[in-house]
């Protein structure tokens, strides 16, 4: 059986739109079948992509699907290498379209789209059966209004997706490690119990998904862990045999470092118990994965132990969280964290003398703040140097618009009204989604969801 | 053999990721010969302590000598996380470079790299 070769084009919504062209020239030169990936949907994303569908009905697709696909389209139909993503976000069939439009655009003929549907809860139960389901973490829903309920989607449809001979798959909310689990299960076709190899490409699945974070990004720490060429860093690829197992490598060409250090970072990354990675395929097992160094910018993984995933699926639920407004301003030289202590105490007197009830943050940027606690617990102890540079920020949430604003713009005051030559004022005001995990029984998400191939 | 006092930043190196109002950070020996070091002064107490003033409320350890690292889940340490948190750094990014700073070994100067800034 032939070898798979998976790559990854982007690891968040936002990530570098021309990462993939090199991991695309890459797997054209390399013999067996191949996949790209865009795994572009963190849990709000999705919350605010079902805002712009609410507005539009063909909208809510990731509003970077152009950016992303536009350039690699054409070489990869050319060269076989089949898209696997979750650009479909709050609108799949929409986001199909839309590629069929690039692809015209671009004269590909006979361009296939699949899609994967029934992750969106909403399309099926009404709120208030979710709001019944139970809380795992995160906020408490009560009747707060709900944006988005999508549930985490294994592997299956996708590879079921990919039998219908499309050349991209695009869906909604999966798992991340799915789109490339996905590719496996078609190819390599592993059975629904067979543990090790599934965990081993969900393990690959979880090595892929954040992008350059396995190629030496997210790493670099000069003169401790330097990375050659950080700013052409080259996106991962995994290459995963029929026995599951994987060789993580980048693509030609480019910047950054697979080396064991590399992997092993991402391997716990976001990760809490090692031994039992919760997926809707696997339970993922790493405590005994082992790495070898198998050429330069090559590492072999093998060892992940696969169990039953567990009874229930998780589902995200996104409500409205109100409003944060920031402002941040800035003082230097002599006598500089005399005036920005000044100015932060301004702050808060003003919030207080205006009445504001919400609990405010103002940090005092240069004194370790971001690692500090909301009253600054670590500062105050801690002697600094009087003179130098230091930003002042504070901070408010609120479900009104109007508090968030008031805040940020008793920062901006202090142009006129704050201690002396304070410069820089930056204000954000900005609209907020809370999140909350809860548990579903498969068999309410299943026998909804389902496949299809989009015409143009 | 000479022994000096260096942050955990000298001999390891980790990351940080968030789920809720949970932090993991995973810290991973440069050197493999640390790991036992490591395993012995690197407590789940200590990591608790250098967390607590976020209201961090437990630590659980969990040790993979195959990659000799370890991986901390650190309850409540995010300030309520990205849901709620008034930090800057709502998903708590930033908080391996805590831990690798402010906690404090004794260790064998072998353990460090080869022209290590902490030498």
């Amino acid at each position: 059986m032939s070898k798979v070769f998976i790559g990854c084009g982007a690891g968040f919504s936002g990530d570098r739109f021309d990462a993939a062209g090199p991991v695309v020239d890459t797997l054209a030169t390399r013999d067996g079948e191949r996949f790209l990936i865009f795994e572009v949907l963190a849990e709000r994303t999705l919350a605010i992509a079902q805002r712009l569908r609410m507005a539009d009905p063909e909208a809510g697709y990731s509003p970077y699907l152009d950016y992303y696909i536009e350039p690699i389209l054409k070489n990869a139909k050319e060269n076989k290498i089949r898209i696997v993503s979750n650009l479909g976000a709050a609108n799949p069939v929409s986001a199909a379209k839309r590629v069929h439009a690039i692809a015209n655009e671009l004269g590909i003929k006979n361009l296939r789209v699949g899609v994967v549907l029934g992750d969106d809860l909403l399309g099926v139960y009404s709120a208030d059966t979710v709001r019944e389901l139970p809380t795992m973490e995160g906020i408490s829903v009560g009747d707060r209004d709900i944006i988005a309920a999508n549930v985490y989607l294994g592997a299956r449809p996708i590879a079921e997706a990919l039998a219908l001979d499309v050349d991209v798959v695009l869906v909604g909310r999966s798992t991340d490690a799915a789109l490339t689990l996905g590719p496996l299960i078609h190819v390599h076709g592993w059975a629904e119990d067979d543990w090790d190899r599934l965990a081993q490409g969900t393990i690959a699945g979880h090595l892929l998904e954040c992008g350059g974070q396995v190629t030496g990004a997210y790493f670099a720490d000069p003169g401790f862990k330097d990375v050659p060429n950080l700013a052409e860093v080259g996106f991962p690829i995994a290459e995963i045999e029929a026995n599951g197992d994987i060789v993580i490598t980048k693509a030609d060409n480019t910047g950054g470092l697979v080396s064991k250090a590399t992997v092993t970072e991402q391997i716990l990354y976001e990760m809490h118990d090692p031994g039992n990675y919760l997926t809707p395929d696997v339970t993922l097992d790493v405590m005994n994965v082992e790495l070898e160094d198998d050429g330069p910018n090559r590492v072999r993984l093998t060892g992940a132990k696969g169990k039953p995933p567990p009874a229930t699926l998780k589902v995200t639920v996104s409500v409205d969280g109100g409003w944060l407004g920031e402002g941040e301003i800035t003082y230097a030289g002599p006598n500089a964290l005399a005036r920005a202590e000044l100015a932060a105490s301004v702050v808060k007197r003003r919030s207080q003398i205006l009445g504001i009830q919400e609990p405010l943050r103002v940090d005092i940027i240069g004194t370790g703040a971001v690692h500090d606690n909301d009253m600054s617990a670590k500062r105050m102890r801690k002697n600094f140097p009087q003179n130098g540079e230091y930003r002042v920020r504070a901070a408010i949430r609120s479900v009104d618009h109007k508090t968030a604003q008031r805040i940020s713009d008793e920062v901006q005051s202090l142009y006129c009204s704050g201690p002396a030559a304070g410069g820089g004022v930056r204000q954000y005001v900005s609209h907020q989604v809370s999140t909350a995990s809860v548990l579903i029984a498969p068999e309410k998400v299943m026998p909804n969801v389902y496949v299809q191939e989009i015409s143009s | 053999m000479s022994i000096i006092e260096v942050p955990l930043h000298a001999i390891a190196h980790g990351r940080a990721g968030d789920k809720g109002n949970r932090a993991n950070v995973s810290i991973i020996a440069f050197n493999p010969d640390a790991f036992g070091l490591l395993a012995e002064q690197v407590t789940e107490e200590k990591v608790l302590n250098i967390f607590r003033h976020r209201g961090a409320s437990g630590v659980t350890r969990y040790e993979l000598p195959n990659l000799n690292a370890f991986n901390f889940v650190i309850d409540d340490a995010l300030e309520g996380g990205v849901n709620a948190s008034l930090n800057v750094d709502g998903h708590g990014k930033t908080l391996s470079f805590l831990l690798l700073g402010e906690l404090i070994l004794l260790v064998p100067k072998d353990y460090l790299p080869t022209g290590s800034p902490y030498l």
